[in-house]
Order: C-alpha cells, then structure tokens, then sequence
C-alpha cells in the first residue's frame, strides 16, 4: 500500500460537538429597567425599608446641595454631584453588612457617607486636603477612586482573597457607564466571573461621561447586557427608584454571598447637575431633557408612594427635612475651619521608611520653612 | 572536618527557591501571573509551586496585566502578599496605570493605613534572541515613579535574597530579573539559601583603584570582563553592583568614586532619560572634587530595540566599556 493509500484510508475521528459553557438565557436581563415604586410589587415591600430609604434620601439630597454650595464659597476645590442620583448612592451603601466592603468611585462621596464615614472625612480629597480623609479598614470602604474603574478589579481581587480566607464577604464596586469603556471595567468582570469572586458590580448610567452622552459610548443593547460576554448575570434597574435598586442589589449581594459569584447590574439614571461645579452642562444638552427626568425624581417618587399608602405624613416629611438640615449644618461649621496640614507629611507614608533621597528633600523644605517663618516673624535681615 | 558539598544552580532555581521559602513561611504569599501554574512559567521560576501548595496559592489568572496587578492591589489590601509575574518586560505596560495610579500610592493616598505589599516579577533586557518586544529596559519608568522598590540581581545568591526582601517588604518592590542571567550558574548550596539581603545597599563586586564601573543587573557580569580585560591596558577597575536602584545607595557608589576618581555607568537602558543620567548626576554633586573626568555612560542606544539579529551592536559590551575607560582624561596622570 503506497503512502498515498494509506492516507487515503485514513478518517480523522471529528472534533467533539461544540457546546456552549454556559446557558446564556439565564444571564440576559430583562428587556425593561425593573420598577417597584408604582407597580404592584411596591405592596411586598418592607415599609420600614422604605422610610429608611426616604430619609437616608432626603439627607443624600441635602448633602449634595450643601457640597455644591461649599465649592461656591471655596470650601472645596470641586464636587461632583450625585443630584438625582441619591437612590443608587443609598441603596449601595444600605445593602452591604457591616463585613463588606464598598468600592467607590471619585462621584461616590454620597455613598461612602450613607456606609458611615465622617461627610468631612467622606469630602477631605475634594477639599484638596489630603487624598484620603478617612481610614479604609474602619469602614471598610476603598479609598475613593479618580482614575475610571481602576478600583474594580481592586474589589475583585479582595473579595478573591476573603474568599480565600473562608470570610463572609461581600465587595460591592461603583463605576460610570463612562467607566464601562475602560479596559480595566473588562479584565475586572472577567476576572471576577473566571474566579466567582462575591462582588456586585454597580454601574450608574446617568447618561453622560462629562459631555458625552452613551450612545458615543457603547453600542451594547444596554450596559448590563455587557454581563453576558463574562457569563454573569446582568440586571437592570429603575436607578431613580430607591426601592427597586435596593431589591435588585440586595439579590446580588446575597447571590454573591451564596457562592454564586459576580453580578452586573445597570441602574438607569441621570445627572441633574453638571458634571462638577466647574462644567458648563449647557454645551451638551438642553434643559428641557434635565427638566423631564426631574419629574422622575428619585426623592418624589419614594415620597409618593409612602404618602399615597399612608406611611408617611407632612410631621414625618418634616422630621426628615429637619435632620438633614442638621447634618447640613453640622457639614458646614466643619468645612468652614481651616484644615491644619503638616507639609513635612508629604514625606511620611511614600514609602514605610523614607529613602535617603527623601529625607534629604524633607530636610531642604523643612529649612525652607524654617526660613519662610523667620521672614514672616520679622528676624529676616 | 567535612566540606558540605556545594553545586551550581541556576539565578532561576534560586529565585524558585526564594518562592517557595516564602510561601511556606507566611501563608498570605499567593504567587500569581500567566502560565505560572501548570506550567511553572515561560522561564520554569514558579516550577512546582502549584502542586506543592495548590492552585489557589500559585494561581494561572487570565491574560491581561492591568487585571492580575489590579486584583493584587484587593489581596493585598485583604492583608495577602501577592507575588506577581509580568511574564516579558513589555508585557508588563498594561498594568502601568495600576501600578502607577495605585500601588505606588495607596500608602501615600491612605497616609500609611494601607500599605500595599506587592512583589512585582519582572523578567527583563535583552541578550536572549527574544523577537520584539521581549527584551526592553524598562527600569527608568519605574524608578521614575515614586512609591515604588526597583531592585534586580545579578548573582545567584542575591537573586535569592533580594526577592525574599522583596517579598517580606511591606512597600511594592519591582524585582527586575535580567533574562540572559536566569540560566547563569553560581557555586550556591541551595540546603543554605543565601541571607535575605536589605534592600538599597549597593555592593563592591570587584575592587580597583583606576575607575569604578557602576553598573547593575544584566550588565555586571559584562563589567567584570571588561574589568579583566582592562589589566592589559593597565587599569584596575572597579566594579559596583548596585542591585537596589531604589533606594540608591549613595553611600557605596560615592565610596568608589572618591577612591578612583573616576567612573562609567553601564546599563542596557537607553542613555536619554534613562537610569545612567540619574547616576552620574548624583555622583558628580557628591563627588565633584575628587573626580578627575566627567561621569561617561555607556548605555544601549535610544532607540526600540532592534531586532535579535542585530542587537549585540545595541548592548553594552566590553570593547565599548573599555573604549569609554579611554576616554577617562588618563593624559593629565602622566
């Protein structure tokens, strides 16, 4: 038999059938953003949940106007608003147990608050005072995060490593739908679902990157359905209503808790204000768009359905109005004193100990300083 | 009287070594990175560390820099020491933001409540064939960022003992593993590991009295032979290994120079913002009385790195160190 016969003769066995590693129907989300404020679901709720969300809302509201009016008076260098945005912020935080850890970005401050960070503390990077103004571990909240979704796989690699531990815990991470175009929104979905790490990726699609509106952003049927290409679950959600964001967060939390790994989910909102106090929003869109979704306010909505059951009235609106005035004013007697820096701290924690180069440029601003207030006392000559 | 018996190992194996000594010591080692698993990695330095203590402490993660880094930085904050592969110096870029924007701040950004315990491996320079993108120079980038150890070994002893100081070490550390050494053999007895080496002290590899070399990783076995082939010109020269480019170690480079009243700085790297630049400046303001001729380089040239069919004209060699000596301004000595 010549080589060619033999050849001839030969059946390749067929590659084994082709099958998908995961059924993908499960993971889709459904077709429109889950509501419960309005709809028949809003009975089941817990109407204590629901008076905590109100006020925690009606605080968060207050927060963000008192933040803005700081930056009017030069008490903080800028502020990203979460205005219209308060129920996602509320709920992110409200969802978590104390053994969980938040991961925020820099818009966030509203929700490092709602976890129970010091609002001064929460505000200490936006004042220019020092990059961080709280201890991560007391909370256990990430440092607030600048750079686009960089902290998610942060919270990924955390929760990997609790897990490891055998610890019950859950990390929870904030990003923008301007984030989700980021490389590291990809490597941290998909490090999180190779591992089944216990994290709940929270996207607030308010609409805008700074000036650019999401259809310049994705071409994706919606952000959660981005989940499917990993093989998590992708939920989506009436961000503006405070009930259903903290049903859908509270299902992944406990998911991932369970040992059944990470979820995405995509809160529909909007930014009402600018992107900070220093953008000029009437570049890009007209008021007449802003106006519309004030009426789907996420504070109005939650006050109608808790007035129109009975479970709240004008003294219990009041009371809640009363006590953010008080953090309100607590935030502002803070922010008005001056923050004591030390400059020699710009040296302390580079490194665990600073380096020969280091405590030669400490030495050169210290003598400079000492020179500096010599001039200043009146010595100088 | 007994000789324990002493047998050459590899830069590689003593680095394996300095693995799994750390990971049996401290539980909260978790190696990680492409192909270190199964495989042991492309260069065989995490061989056997999967099977010895599982996969979830030496983990095959995806392929993606930015991300394994990124996850690192939540281990560590958890309280892990994570040990991570760049599996080729240029593979490494993806993961700049993460360890620009993160892991060489969080200490900073936290003043000091979350420090960040990462060792970051990084097989690096050229001098192995590797087609492009294998063989860069990447130290200047990460010496140019503030936060961050840069060592790298060129023995096989301290290639033990800077990666388990790296490890132990409660800041980030860059341990830059020059290629072309991972298969180079020292007399090593691996039942006695070298001592675990502090980070930032330089040492003197060879003493002389004419001219120091200062130079580091992948290029002092390079200056030793140069210095060797220097005694039929008459000179005698020193060589200083400085293994730590951050901390720099002043204290010893500036020794020698005051010694020998002259130096060259001999690295890989380009010469146009790279590491030699940094070098000489130090020396000169430390040493301007004492020296005899200004500080030379003798570095690749700046350029991508050429292809391996042309990259021995690229790398500093012996006849170039040498060439660079000459030009010492010997002629105000006679």
């Amino acid at each position: 038999m010549t080589v060619m016969e033999q050849r001839g003769a030969y059946r390749p066995t067929p590659p084994p059938a082709w099958q998908p590693r995961t059924d993908p129907a499960p993971l889709l989300p459904d077709a429109e953003p889950y509501r419960v404020l309005g709809t028949e679901a809003a009975a089941k709720a817990d109407p204590e949940l629901l008076r905590t969300l109100y006020a925690q809302l009606v605080k968060g509201r207050r927060y963000n106007a008192q933040a803005t009016a700081l930056t009017k008076q030069g008490r903080l260098a800028v502020y990203p608003s979460t205005t219209g945005q308060e129920a996602c912020e509320v709920a992110a935080a409200l969802v978590l147990k104390e053994q969980d850890w938040l991961f925020p970005s820099y818009r966030d401050t509203l929700a490092v608050v709602a976890r129970g960070v010091d609002p001064v503390e929460a505000l200490t990077l936006l004042r220019g005072d020092w990059h961080t103004g709280y201890d991560p571990y007391e909370h256990r909240v990430a440092p607030l995060c600048t750079p686009l979704a960089t902290q998610l796989p942060h919270a990924v690699g955390l929760a990997h490593a609790a897990r490891l531990k055998g610890d019950d815990v859950v990390a929870l991470a904030m990003v923008g739908d301007g984030g989700t175009s980021e490389g590291d929104f990809h490597e941290a979905l998909n490090f999180a679902a190779v591992w089944q790490a216990p994290v709940v990726f929270f996207v607030q699609n308010n609409g805008f990157a700074i000036s650019v509106p999401l259809a310049k952003q994705t071409a994706a049927p919606s952000l959660a359905h981005k989940a499917v290409g990993y093989g998590m679950p992708g939920r989506l959600v009436d961000g503006n209503d405070a009930a259903a964001v903290h049903e859908v967060l509270s299902d992944a939390v406990r998911h991932a808790r369970a040992g059944g790994g990470p979820t995405l989910v995509e809160a529909i909102t909007y930014r009402v204000d600018a992107h900070t106090n220093a953008d000029d929003a009437t570049r890009y869109r007209v008021d007449a768009e802003v106006e519309t979704w004030r009426e789907h306010d996420p504070v109005q909505l939650l006050e109608r359905e808790l007035t129109g059951r009975g479970l709240l009235d004008e003294a219990g609106i009041e009371a809640a109005r009363q006590d953010a005035e008080t953090m309100a004013a607590a935030l502002r007697e803070h922010m008005n004193q001056d923050p004591v820096l030390d400059p020699m701290d710009l040296f302390t924690h580079v490194y665990a100990e600073p380096t020969g180069q280091l405590r030669e440029q400490r030495d050169q601003l210290r003598a400079e300083l000492e020179a500096e207030a010599d001039t200043e006392g009146g010595t100088h000559r | 009287m007994t000789t324990v018996a002493v047998k050459p190992a590899t830069m590689a194996q003593a680095l394996t070594r300095a693995l799994r000594d750390a990971m049996a010591a401290d539980p909260a080692v978790h190696v990680m990175g492409e192909d270190v698993g199964t495989l042991g990695g492309v260069f065989r330095v995490t061989d056997g560390l999967a099977k010895e203590f599982g996969e979830d402490r030496c983990t095959d993660t995806p392929l993606a820099e930015a991300g394994i880094l990124g996850t690192a930085v939540g281990m560590a904050m958890y309280g892990l020491r994570p040990v991570v592969e760049m599996q080729f110096d240029a593979f490494a870029y993806p993961a700049f933001e993460q360890l620009i924007s993160h892991v060489a701040r969080t200490r900073n950004r936290t003043r000091g409540k979350m420090p960040l315990p990462i060792t970051i491996r990084v097989p690096y320079g050229g001098g192995i064939g590797g087609v492009e993108h294998h063989s860069d120079s990447s130290e200047a980038y990460y010496m140019a960022t503030p936060g961050l150890h840069v060592v790298t070994p060129a023995t096989v002893a301290d290639a033990y003992g800077l990666l388990r100081a790296a490890i132990a070490s409660d800041d980030p550390v860059v341990v830059l593993e020059p290629k072309r050494l991972y298969w180079s053999k020292d007399a090593w007895n691996p039942e006695e590991p070298a001592p675990v080496e502090p980070i930032g002290r330089a040492v003197v590899r060879r003493p002389g009295r004419s001219a120091t070399l200062i130079t580091y990783g992948p290029s002092v076995p390079v200056c030793m032979e140069a210095a060797e082939a220097a005694r039929a010109e008459g000179w005698d020269l020193e060589v200083v290994d400085l293994r730590s480019l951050v901390p720099f170690d002043d204290e010893t480079v500036c020794a020698s120079v005051r010694r020998t009243g002259r130096a060259v700085v001999v690295h890989e790297s380009g010469s146009f913002g790279g590491p030699g630049g940094e070098i000489a400046a130090r020396v000169t303001e430390r040493c301007f009385h004492h020296l005899e001729a200004p500080v030379l380089r003798v570095a690749g040239f700046d350029i991508p790195y050429p292809p391996p069919m042309l990259e021995r004209h690229h790398l500093p060699g012996v006849d170039r160190i040498l060439d660079a000596v000459g030009r010492l301004q010997w002629e105000a000595e006679s």
